[in-house]
């Protein structure tokens, strides 16, 4: 029959070799979007939810919780969480906004990619000033 | 009848949905967080405590938090389903990561409504 010529899936999933693909700047935010979104699954959640149980057990803990924070290399895994945060939050917002069709021209895609990876940045300067 | 893959795409209009609706309420949720943080002028125990002893605040955490994990479970699938090839392997992985999110309901269950 020939409607059946066409297979009638196509083999799903379909994998990727992300090493062998020159990657341009809206790939390169969706790439991160998607492995800053791993960063907090993996990290981000369980490090969440003990700071918040940690610091609502009383003012003690709290304060522990914030000595817990000066130490350098916990003051980087913040900041590498905040950045991945707001990275994610923000390419997220852009996908959105493609998602109704607002910038999906070339041009304008490569400029919202580059103001999320330019904003998540700067946001993340900004978090780690102010925890520093 | 098509072949079927356990474990691999299925109709994915429902996922799709459902990333973008939990991530709005995601969002809204952190403007909120944001909202407070101005409001209160910064983090103190006090005001902290006193966030969370409003219900309306644990509620919304709460919607926050289930948000969050379902989201994730739709961008970590996603993740397993172009990395992961062997089947077994991403169904292993994939029980894992369902058995996490369901505990770090139970988790949050505690820490929002737990010893007080």
């Amino acid at each position: 029959m020939a409607a059946l010529d066409r297979p009638v899936m196509k083999p799903r999933p379909v994998y990727l070799n992300l090493f062998a693909i020159r990657m341009p700047l809206p790939a390169v935010v969706s790439i991160l979007h998607r492995a800053s979104g791993a960063l907090l699954f993996v990290v981000g959640i369980p490090l969440v939810l003990c700071v918040v149980q940690r610091a609502l057990a009383s003012p003690e803990a709290w304060a522990d919780m914030r000595g817990a924070f000066t130490a350098p290399w916990a003051k980087l895994v913040a900041i590498a969480l905040a950045w991945a945060f707001l990275h994610h939050l923000l390419a997220g917002l852009r996908h959105l906004l493609l998602d109704v069709h607002v910038g999906v021209d070339l041009p304008a895609a490569r400029q919202s990619a580059a103001f999320t990876m330019v904003l998540a940045i700067v946001l993340t300067v900004a978090v780690a000033v102010r925890l520093w | 009848m098509p072949d079927r893959i356990v474990v691999g795409a299925h109709y994915g209009w429902r996922d799709w949905l459902v990333q973008r609706i939990t991530a709005i309420v995601m969002t809204l949720y952190t403007l909120l967080i944001l909202g407070l943080l101005l409001w209160y002028g910064g983090l103190e125990f006090a005001s902290w405590k006193a966030a969370f002893g409003n219900e309306a605040f644990r509620g919304a955490t709460f919607v926050f938090m289930v948000a969050l994990f379902w989201h994730s479970w739709v961008g970590v699938r996603n993740i397993l389903m172009d990395y992961v090839k062997p089947i077994a392997l991403r169904l292993v992985l994939q029980v894992l990561v369902i058995a996490a999110l369901v505990g770090y309901t139970g988790w949050t269950i505690q820490v929002l409504w737990g010893a007080r």
